[in-house]
């Protein structure tokens, strides 16, 4: 569904991503693991377009590469930026219906879906988003981002910072995402959920990619784990 | 009295003038990080067009079209000059907006010369509205006063009450993430500066013949306007409102106060010798400081509060 192959990026002069191959099926939770600074959001942000790159990036069949980024958006990828970026001033409910890319779209998530998922989203609704406290601004970007009905969304340390029952939340979310047929490409430092809900996962150092595997398989691997991973 | 209404009822239509051109540079510059040297071009650009297609069409039908033609020039200044070059960086957007300001200038010089033109209340206009005490005040004042409002009454509503006006605002914040959600957030730059050249240019269609419509206005009024962005804080829509209606006031009063330090100190018993040094300095009536009282003002804002007024964002 995404193919990734020999991608490069750069933030000006310093070159990040030396040659990244990447690939998420339909339906599959895929997880992009790494130290501090190895380059996962790089990745992600490449993907989207929103970063000096060379290299091909094709998504269902088509190459979107050297496309902008709102188009690659509208092209059914969905991005959960690490940085959440909910838009303070404006409310909940405001928030969500600049998820959808036309005031008229219909998906497989609506705002109801929202609300029964994250009955707190229902409650602050009329709120300025600014507000909330950090767990509920991550389950408002994830909800904003499904209410544009993406085919696959890059999620970018979801669980950073939560509390563990708030994780537990988040990790439901992503599961019900995949029931929906949807496709995930998250982005994790830990091994925590990343080893419970994907099928597949990454390792990447210094920008490249220097693991890929199933979970059992990267467990196995301990040297992977204490060079890449393990601080 | 009569003098302090007059001149209040002037201020705040003077005021309400300068906030068309600072809320455009505002919302410009918190969208796009640009501080847009040349807006103030754009407001003579209005005036120019405006006496230019008066003379062809009449007042009401240039009071509509050339405010949308610059508009639209701005809007192609955004598409084909400024985005090209801002991957060059902040500083490259400012130079360029700076060489815009001169070609304009120079422009105008071409095509109209260099002394002012005759660009006149009409007639329609050109009445008294009501006499206060023993002053009459004029209806063009009335008239810029309610288009004032009636277009900033209708730009708070298309931000606050339109799907447009939501992703303008989310953009303020988050452009790259509004982008990511699927918006076309190039275009909606383009529609912010060229909705915000079209104010300008509105400001110089109902300022140009109420003031004077000549090569040197966009020098004179874009240095106001930069103080009253600076002053109220850069990037902040509230503080724009309160610094532009604050300096119509300032601007309009103190031409006309005739008081200097040295009648203060009178009040307080204190004489000073003609014969003393600082007597030149403490003579200076306000009217005499009034040219420098904007800056004076903006320096000691930036001293207290280097944000100014309401602002938040560091530049
Ligand atoms: N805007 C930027 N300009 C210049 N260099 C950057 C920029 N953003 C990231 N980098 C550099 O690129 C490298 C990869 O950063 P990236 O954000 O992709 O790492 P990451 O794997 O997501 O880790 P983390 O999110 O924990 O920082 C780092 O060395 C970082 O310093
Ligand atoms: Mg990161």
């Amino acid at each position: 569904m995404l193919a990734v192959t020999d991608l490069h990026a750069y933030y000006g002069k310093s070159h990040i991503l030396h040659g990244v191959n990447l690939r998420v099926g339909a339906g599959e939770i895929v997880s992009l693991l790494g130290r501090n600074g190895a380059g996962r959001s790089t990745t992600i942000k490449a993907i989207m377009g929103q970063v000096d790159k060379s290299g091909s990036v094709r998504f269902q069949g088509k190459e979107i590469g050297a496309l902008e980024a709102y188009r690659v958006a509208r092209c059914g990828l969905g991005y959960v930026p690490e940085s959440r970026d909910i838009f303070p001033s404006l409310t909940v409910r405001q928030n969500l219906l600049l998820g959808q890319k036309r005031a008229t779209q219909k998906g497989r998530w609506s705002m109801e879906d929202m609300f029964q998922l994250f009955p707190v989203l229902r409650e602050r609704a009329e709120a300025p988003a600014g507000v909330m406290s950090g767990g509920e601004q991550q389950m408002l970007t994830l909800c904003r981002t499904l209410m544009g009905d993406p085919e696959l969304v890059m999620i970018d340390e979801p669980t950073e910072g939560l509390a563990p029952k708030i994780v537990d939340l988040v990790a439901g979310l992503l599961e019900e995402m995949k029931n929906r047929g949807l496709s995930i490409l998250l982005v994790e430092q830990k091994l925590t959920i990343a080893l419970k809900i994907s099928q597949r996962l990454y390792v990447m150092g210094h920008g490249q990619i220097v693991f890929e595997g199933k979970p059992d398989e990267l467990l196995a691997n301990e040297q992977v784990r204490k060079e890449w991973l393990e601080v | 009295m009569e003098f302090f209404a007059i001149s209040m009822l002037n201020g705040l239509s003077y005021g309400l003038l300068l906030f068309l051109l600072s809320s455009g540079l505002t919302l410009i510059f918190s969208m796009m990080g640009v501080l847009n040297f040349a807006h103030a071009s754009f407001y003579m650009l209005g005036a120019y067009f405006a006496y230019q297609l008066t003379g062809y069409l009449g007042f009401w039908p240039a009071l509509v079209i050339a405010p949308l033609a610059v508009g639209v020039l701005g809007a192609l200044t955004e598409r084909w000059g400024l985005r090209t070059v801002h991957k060059y960086g902040h500083v490259a957007e400012l130079l360029f907006t700076f060489g815009l300001f001169y070609l304009i200038e120079e422009v105008v010089h071409l095509i109209w010369g260099r002394a002012p033109v005759d660009y006149r209340v009409p007639a329609v206009l050109d009445f008294s509205a009501f006499t206060i005490f023993s002053t009459s005040y004029p209806a063009y004042r009335v008239f810029m006063m309610a288009v004032s409002v009636g277009m900033l009454l209708s730009l708070y509503l298309l931000l606050t009450r339109t799907r447009i006006g939501l992703i303008i605002q989310a953009s303020l914040s988050h452009p790259h993430m509004v982008e990511a959600l699927g918006h076309n957030v190039p275009r909606v730059f383009m529609l912010v500066f060229g909705g915000g050249c079209a104010l300008a240019g509105l400001a110089g269609v109902i300022g140009g013949n109420a003031f004077v419509t000549e090569p040197g206005m966009a020098a004179a009024v874009g240095t106001i306007v930069f103080v009253v962005v600076v002053f109220g804080g850069m990037g902040s829509l509230a503080g724009a409102f309160i610094a532009s209606l604050f300096f119509g006031a300032v601007q309009t009063f103190s031409v006309a106060l005739d008081y200097s330090l040295l009648n203060l100190l009178d009040v307080f018993g204190v004489s000073v010798e003609r014969t003393s040094g600082w007597y030149d300095v403490l003579s200076l009536s306000i009217a005499q400081m009034a040219p420098v009282l904007p800056y004076l003002l903006m320096v000691l804002m930036l001293v207290v509060r280097p944000t100014g007024l309401m602002g938040t964002r560091e530049t």
